[in-house]
């Protein structure tokens, strides 16, 4: 499977390492040596290397760059923000800092040129010299001429020179208006399955054997792999439940070679660590410390999202799912929801050609303060005066970033708002207030979905309660 | 580094010294001959190579201009003639060299520098300033550099100027020389000359060409631009000082003349130290032109673009496959290197998305048919894929909404997906409006060569509605 790489201009002891230190990256190493060629001659201009998260571009080329001992600069963009970080940076890593102080305060591109090209003077390249620029994308955002000018960066300063763009989003993306020198496009492609578990198998515990750490992996990318193929991903996750995986080991219930107990161990575990600290709701640490809890003591790992249920004051919850209703169901509805003798709402051929989605899935729409105010005072069951408390309540809603201011701050008369919250949000506080919500969407009211309706107790998102009583 | 064969000392054996081979024959002056070239020289396969390449690659990057300029030889004429009369006979010009990127305007413009100062009298007289619109942003930095390149330096010193007029017929009156009259001939060669023209109030372009026009002394102004409407950005008292004097380099190739061009870019030079060995390379190149399959590749990058720079990635692809084991370029690789070129960039990507991304990529795209090319949020897309759910017996992929919006996240940071222009900031997330970036055919062939897809999800995406 790992063939030899081999090349006239290099040293074959250091080829080997690096073949070592780039496991399934046979190819694109083999076709990066042969372009870069040997040391003393030309390699094209500029190059762009595109591919997945975690394919391995940076790795393979600083592995390639190290261990053949190139002259070269590795610059992040996420790092140099600034045109002075940038080249600093370069000429620091290229010629020292000697260099790198002869550029002025604001240093434009021209002085970068200019410094360049009196270095070379003093040391003309004898090997190709490359700047690696990882997350590339970044540089569209920068100056204008910062990219074109680092594609034709070899015939600027006129030197044996090679600029390298990684990054993970197409070259299409990336060219400008009047065209640039076209670089080289080269693709990492992703690992496969078996590449995966192959790269991940390499961190294999001291105290237990290889198999048994590879059947470790097979299970984890059994859960995960459909989800998620990113190998940074995965390996923190492996490193994270590892020790779970042991545990009936360490606890002398199983043996190394009992597949299936350990799988059966495993499996709800590393599915609830996809809720969790897949989706980064709860922190690598709170992780850990779950897993070393009995499980009785543990009970539900609240992640990110369930603080956001904060405690609301009890009119200042009606006035959410006020706001909900307001939000969802369209204003003509209104009257059948909240009034006590309302007609049928007849739904003309016109209105039913043209409602091809829910409003669940167009979004929420704003309501004037006037519609809120309405909804509220029918759905609330005690008599509420219209105080001053009640408006800050709306004010502190909108702060809580609960409903969202969608009119100008300076239109005082009829300020306008959407509801930001999500059906499971409003269910939960609806329930605690004994409202049944869904009675009231309008999405849920049309018969030939009535089956949604079950589908929505089934959920236990509402539970069966009794009839809202009227006033 | 390769070590060169060493071959036991016979009388009837060719000896390797230092990498040259002398023959035997020769070996009784050894002293004197090793010194000069032989006539028959044979380098070993390994150094051999590594000329190639060295050369080769010298000339695809550029840095090798070619001996007689092809194709362009009539521009090539005309240009040379104009920088003479400047160089020799004092007379102001200004020209523009106009054509599409890669199509060798630089190559051109270098190649008649080169045949301009094989003449004693213009080496002795001309300078030379070069600027680029990319480095040189605004005019002051322009100026600057145009100070440095004349090594006046020293001259201006800490001297305040008033205008950039001032500055300039300054610089120009200290290149006056001793007894001579008339200051030296300047060559001002700007490159990407279209982003001068949108420095503010175009100052530098005003200036150089108010002097090329005014005779106050001898310059000549280049430029080289890839934009065809280029005098359409100049400002009325600017075109009016410019010549309109243009070259065009609008490539009117024809297959044929593109398979010399191909030829000769490969092809060794006669002076090449090892003679058989550039005569079999030439002749293997010759090959490599008349083969069917070679030439198929060929013609459809012909058809796509004709410019040297693409000609010289693919030449550079195939040329990185040469080695020792395999000395020369064959058909399979051209095949191979012109595969590599027209690749689909996204089609790649596509390959690498997990399962989860491209069952919502499918779903987008039914989406995208239901409702001809509106655009959708996650929501929808959610929607969507549950009714795909619904049909199938097991729910394996029946994930979570937090899980299905980190990997619609994941589709938004590829830019497979792009927000539509709006009110961004106020929505929320999921209801973010966005539309696909991908084409209906580039998702089927993606499916096509996606690994283990399930049978299923193939079968859903083919489906034409739902």
């Amino acid at each position: 499977m790992t063939s030899v790489l081999q090349h006239p201009g290099y040293d074959e002891e250091k080829l080997r390492r690096v073949t070592e230190q780039t496991p399934c990256r046979e190819a694109q190493t083999g076709l990066l040596l042969s372009l870069m060629g040997q040391p003393q001659q030309y390699s094209y201009p500029s190059i762009f290397v595109y591919g997945h998260r975690a394919s391995g571009k940076s790795h393979v080329m600083q592995v390639l760059l190290k261990e053949l001992e190139l002259p070269h600069a590795t610059i992040s963009c996420v790092e140099c923000v600034s045109n002075a970080l940038l080249f600093e940076k370069m000429l620091l890593s290229l010629f020292g800092c000697e260099a790198a102080s002869l550029l002025p305060r604001t240093p434009s591109l021209s002085d970068f040129v200019r410094v360049y090209r009196h270095q070379c003077v003093d040391s003309p390249a004898t090997q190709t010299r490359y700047i690696v620029m990882e997350k590339a994308e970044l540089l569209r955002d920068a100056d204008v001429n910062l990219l074109p000018a680092l594609l034709r960066l070899q015939e600027l300063v006129d030197d044996n020179l090679t600029v390298i763009l990684l990054s993970e989003i197409t070259w299409d993306k990336f060219r400008p208006n009047t065209g640039c020198y076209e670089p080289l496009v080269l693709h990492f492609p992703d690992y496969s399955k078996g590449d995966l578990q192959q790269i991940l198998s390499r961190d294999s515990h001291p105290s237990y054997s290889a198999d048994f750490y590879s059947s470790y992996i097979n299970i984890l990318l059994g859960v995960f792999y459909s989800v998620c193929r990113d190998l940074r991903e995965l390996h923190h996750l492996a490193a994270l439940n590892f020790s779970k995986f042991c545990e009936p080991l360490a606890e002398g219930k199983v043996k190394e070679s009992d597949t299936h107990k350990l799988w059966r161990n495993i499996e709800p575990h590393l599915k609830k660590a996809m809720q969790t600290v897949y989706l980064r709701e709860v922190s690598s640490l709170q992780w850990e410390q779950m897993q070393q809890m009995e499980e009785k003591e543990a009970g539900a790992l609240k992640g990110l999202s369930a603080h956001t249920h904060v405690e609301l004051p009890y009119y200042s919850k009606f006035l959410l799912i006020a706001a909900y209703l307001a939000s969802y169901n369209p204003a003509r509805t209104d009257k059948r929801f909240f009034l006590k003798h309302h007609g049928k709402i007849k739904k003309t051929n016109f209105l039913k050609k043209n409602e091809k989605t829910s409003n669940h899935l167009l979004g929420p729409k704003p309501f004037p303060l006037d519609r809120l105010l309405a909804v509220f005072y029918s759905v609330v069951d005690s008599r509420v005066a219209p105080s001053a408390s009640i408006f800050s309540q709306i004010s502190s809603l909108v702060t809580l970033q609960l409903l969202t201011q969608v009119s100008h701050d300076d239109q005082l008369d009829a300020p306008k708002y959407k509801c930001a919250v999500s059906l499971d949000f409003i269910s939960a506080i609806s329930r605690t207030v004994n409202f049944d919500i869904v009675k009231y969407l309008y999405d849920f009211l049309d018969p030939d979905t009535a089956a949604s309706q079950e589908e929505w107790v089934n959920r236990g998102y509402v539970s069966r309660v009794r009839d809202h009583p009227s006033r | 580094m390769l070590q060169p064969i060493r071959v036991r000392d016979e009388p009837n054996q060719e000896v390797v010294i230092a990498g040259q081979v002398v023959f035997p024959r020769m070996r009784k002056n050894r002293s004197i001959m090793s010194k000069r070239k032989a006539k028959y020289a044979h380098l070993p396969i390994g150094e051999s190579i590594t000329q190639v390449q060295s050369m080769l690659r010298e000339r695809l990057c550029n840095q090798r201009l070619p001996d007689k300029p092809e194709g362009t030889e009539a521009q090539h004429k005309h240009l040379l003639e104009l920088l003479r009369r400047t160089a020799i006979h004092g007379e102001s010009n200004s020209v523009l060299i106009v054509g599409p990127r890669g199509a060798g305007k630089t190559m051109l413009l270098k190649c008649v520098l080169r045949d301009l100062l094989e003449d004693k009298e213009a080496q002795k007289s001309l300078l030379q300033v070069h600027l680029n619109g990319l480095l040189q942003t605004d005019d002051r930095i322009a100026l600057k550099e145009i100070t440095r390149q004349l090594h006046l330096e020293n001259v201006v010193g800490d001297k305040v100027f008033g205008s950039f007029a001032e500055n300039l017929a300054f610089l120009l009156e200290a290149l006056k020389k001793g007894d001579r009259s008339s200051s030296r001939p300047v060559l001002f060669i700007l490159d990407e000359f279209d982003l001068f023209a949108h420095h503010k109030n175009q100052t530098l372009l005003y200036n150089l060409l108010d002097v090329s026009q005014s005779a106050q002394a001898p310059i000549a102004v280049v430029g080289i631009t890839c934009r065809l409407d280029v005098l359409e950005l100049l400002e009325k008292r600017v075109k009016s000082r410019f010549s309109h004097r243009q070259i065009h380099l609008l490539s009117s190739l024809t297959f044929t003349q593109y398979l010399q061009r191909v030829q000769s870019q490969l092809s060794l030079p006669q002076d090449f130290p090892d003679v058989k060995f550039a005569q079999d390379w030439n002749d293997s190149i010759k090959t490599l032109c008349e083969d069917k399959s070679a030439e198929e590749a060929l013609r459809r990058h012909f058809n796509s673009s004709k410019d040297f720079r693409s000609l010289h990635i693919l030449l550079m692809l195939c040329l990185s496959r040469v080695t020792v084991a395999k000395p020369v370029i064959k058909p399979a690789d051209l095949l191979e290197a012109s595969r590599l070129c027209f690749v689909d960039a996204k089609a790649n990507m596509l390959h690498g998305l997990s399962i989860l991304e491209l069952c919502l990529i499918i779903a987008m795209k039914h989406l995208n048919d239901v409702y001809e090319g509106e655009p959708f949020n996650l929501q929808m897309v959610h929607n969507e894929f549950k009714k795909f759910l619904q049909r199938k017996s097991n729910s394996m992929y029946n994930f979570e909404q937090p899980v299905i919006m980190k990997a619609f996240e994941h589709l938004q940071q590829l830019e497979l997906i792009r927000p539509v222009d709006g009110s961004a900031a106020k929505t929320q997330k999921e209801y973010q409006l966005m539309r696909l970036m991908l084409d209906h055919s580039q998702i089927m062939e993606a499916l096509q060569k996606y690994p283990l897809c399930p049978t299923d999800v193939k079968q859903w995406a083919m489906s034409a509605f739902g």
